[in-house]
């Protein structure tokens, strides 16, 4: 049951094999069990899970239910979930239950899942290794001596433990496909605009897209049918008639067109990481797939573009947490100035201040130009890229990250090398790409991801690329030993 | 480029966060590191580019000037730090 398909699932539900306070029962323990050593999870409310999974077994007894219908999942502690503690992995945030729900939330609702807790997170999503959580690391199942990836490492962690059948993540800079490579995970980045980023907690706005991490490209198809939609409160929320994600998973693959970056096997890829992605290279070769050699020349320019453009976003987005409205106050401070200059210095973590510091200086007088207009113009030499690289293929197919799951503590000091592990997967957002990461083989036990990058809105057919390769292999079957 | 201590001490005046004694300097030369990163994309000729704010080209959506939300104020200063007769209480800014 715990490696089941989410429509294996589904079928055992509709089919009364299994109640949805059953399978929720059977999660929360597993959760009991091992979150105490993986802190994959910020916050359990039992009784709050089970009375949604008697809520959906009287749905499934009426016959009114869907096919998500008591199916637990999980979700990152970004989107803001009525009457649950919403952290956003700070201290910031530490006793700020939400009094409304995201829309994701509302959407998974009408489904009728059942939300099985929390997950742990970089503290407001701003990292690559889930270390900067005020709630402590998140630990990797397949090492607990690892990173389990970032910013969506709780949920990375939950899913390849086991804890959970599938989890919600976002992505600004690859917070859904760093994790899920690192711990052999299939994760997806909707094309900006796709999913409503209303009551999910902002960091860098032009950016952020939620998205979903499962163990399949099939269960993120079926995911991302609940996820996606158009939103009137979200303002950047896209109007589009509404999409059966799964559509396209069987299609055959002969005569697709794979674009290889040259830049993306370039220095700085590990080489147990690269004979990997080659070995999937050819694995679409043999599913009838041809490979075409094509260039995205800015690629390296898009970590510092990234480092300008999401803290600029980030200073103005978190100006809003002041100690006035929600969240944390300092106990002690003087006047109005000093309640939120302590506020803020005693709540944020030194990684959100320093991205908001860099963001402060970016954008104030005498730098803005230099700065912040130069990383928006690189945005666009980056974004054209894409667009010329697709009139060659139809896909664009690369690692995700350089390297495998790393050390605990081995990049928490150096925040520049830690930004470097994102170089595969931060232009996709710039540019507003679909992009996902699928396991794709292992190295010294540990899973190693393939990125795969699709034109906008083809989010169908990059699920489709990704699950004909799950058909040929059962990398994404494989699971950590010992839980 | 690399920063003074003096415009660390600004920066954070701006953000509203304050800088405990010492803690400016590791905080500089962190983010000098990064402002090295960042300082590559400064050799890049990019006249002529126009900046791209938004991965989509989307104008503002309007919407008819009606009520749309009901007053949930007691529900959201629940969660406040200080509120007394629904409002929200701060130090003294006007004497």
């Amino acid at each position: 049951m715990i490696n089941a398909s989410l429509k294996t699932l589904s079928a055992a539900l509709a089919q009364k094999k299994i109640s949805s306070v059953e399978l929720s029962e059977l999660f929360l323990k597993r959760i009991e069990q091992l979150n105490p050593s993986l802190n994959a999870f910020i916050t359990i409310d039992r009784e709050r899970s089970l009375s949604q999974a008697r809520d959906a077994d009287a749905r499934i007894a009426a016959g009114t239910g869907g096919l998500l219908t008591g199916i637990p999942i999980a979700h990152k502690d970004i989107f803001c979930a009525e009457g649950w503690l919403t952290t956003c992995g700070s201290k910031m945030l530490s006793n700020f239950v939400s009094p409304y729900d995201a829309t994701v939330i509302e959407r998974f609702k009408a489904a009728g899942t059942v939300t099985l807790g929390k997950t742990n997170m970089d503290e407001f999503a701003m990292g690559s290794s889930n270390e900067t959580s005020y709630f402590g690391s998140v630990k990797n199942p397949w090492d607990n001596t690892l990173v389990p990836g970032g910013s969506s490492g709780g949920s990375a962690a939950a899913i390849a433990a086991r804890l959970a059948p599938a989890a919600t993540g976002t992505d600004t800079g690859g917070s859904i496909r760093q994790p899920a490579a690192l711990c052999g995970l299939t994760g997806l980045k909707p094309t900006y605009g796709v999913v409503s980023r209303y009551g999910m907690i902002a960091f860098a706005s032009s950016l952020d897209q939620a998205g979903p991490m499962a163990k399949s490209a099939e269960d993120c198809a079926l995911l991302l049918n609940a996820m996606a939609g158009f939103d009137t409160r979200d303002s950047t929320s896209l109007e589009r008639p509404t999409e059966d994600y799964a559509r396209d998973l069987s299609q055959p693959l002969a005569g697709l067109k794979i674009g290889l970056p040259k830049e993306f096997f370039a220095e700085g890829l590990s080489a147990e990481v690269a004979q990997s992605v080659e070995a999937a290279i050819a694995e679409y070769r043999k599913l009838g797939a041809v490979t075409v050699d094509i260039s995205l020349p800015n690629m390296k320019l898009s970590v510092p573009a990234y480092y300008v453009i999401a803290p600029a976003e980030a200073s103005s987005n978190l100006s809003r947490f002041d100690g006035v409205r929600y969240g944390y106050r300092a106990p002690q401070y003087g006047d109005l100035h000093d309640m939120y200059a302590k506020t803020r210095a005693q709540g944020f973590g030194p990684e959100v201040k320093r991205r908001i510091l860099i963001g402060a200086y970016v954008l104030s007088h005498g730098y803005y130009d230099a700065y912040y207009l130069q990383a928006q113009r690189i945005r666009r030499l980056i974004a054209e890229d894409f667009i010329s690289a697709f009139k060659q293929c139809d896909v664009i197919l690369g690692p995700t990250a350089p390297t495998p799951a790393f050390k605990l503590g081995e990049k928490a000091g150096d925040p520049v090398q830690m930004y470097l592990s994102d170089i595969y997967t931060i232009a996709v957002n710039l540019a507003g790409l679909p992009g996902m990461s699928i396991p794709c083989g292992f190295t010294k036990g540990l899973p190693v991801g393939l990125q795969l990058i699709g034109n906008y809105f083809e989010e169908s057919r990059m699920l489709n690329v990704a699950h004909q390769y799950q058909l040929a292999t059962d990398w994404h079957t494989r699971m950590p030993e010992g839980i | 480029m690399s920063l003074s201590n003096e415009e660390v001490q600004r920066i954070a005046h701006l953000a509203r966060i304050e800088l405990a004694p010492g803690e400016a300097e590791q905080t500089r030369d962190r983010l000098n590191g990064i402002f090295s990163l960042i300082e590559e994309m400064q050799a890049v000729d990019t006249l002529g580019v126009e900046p791209m704010a938004h991965a989509q080209n989307l104008g503002q959506r309007l919407r008819e000037d009606v009520v749309t939300e009901t007053n949930q104020r007691a529900a959201f200063q629940q969660v406040a730090p200080d509120v007394e007769d629904g409002l929200y209480l701060v130090p003294v800014v006007i004497e």
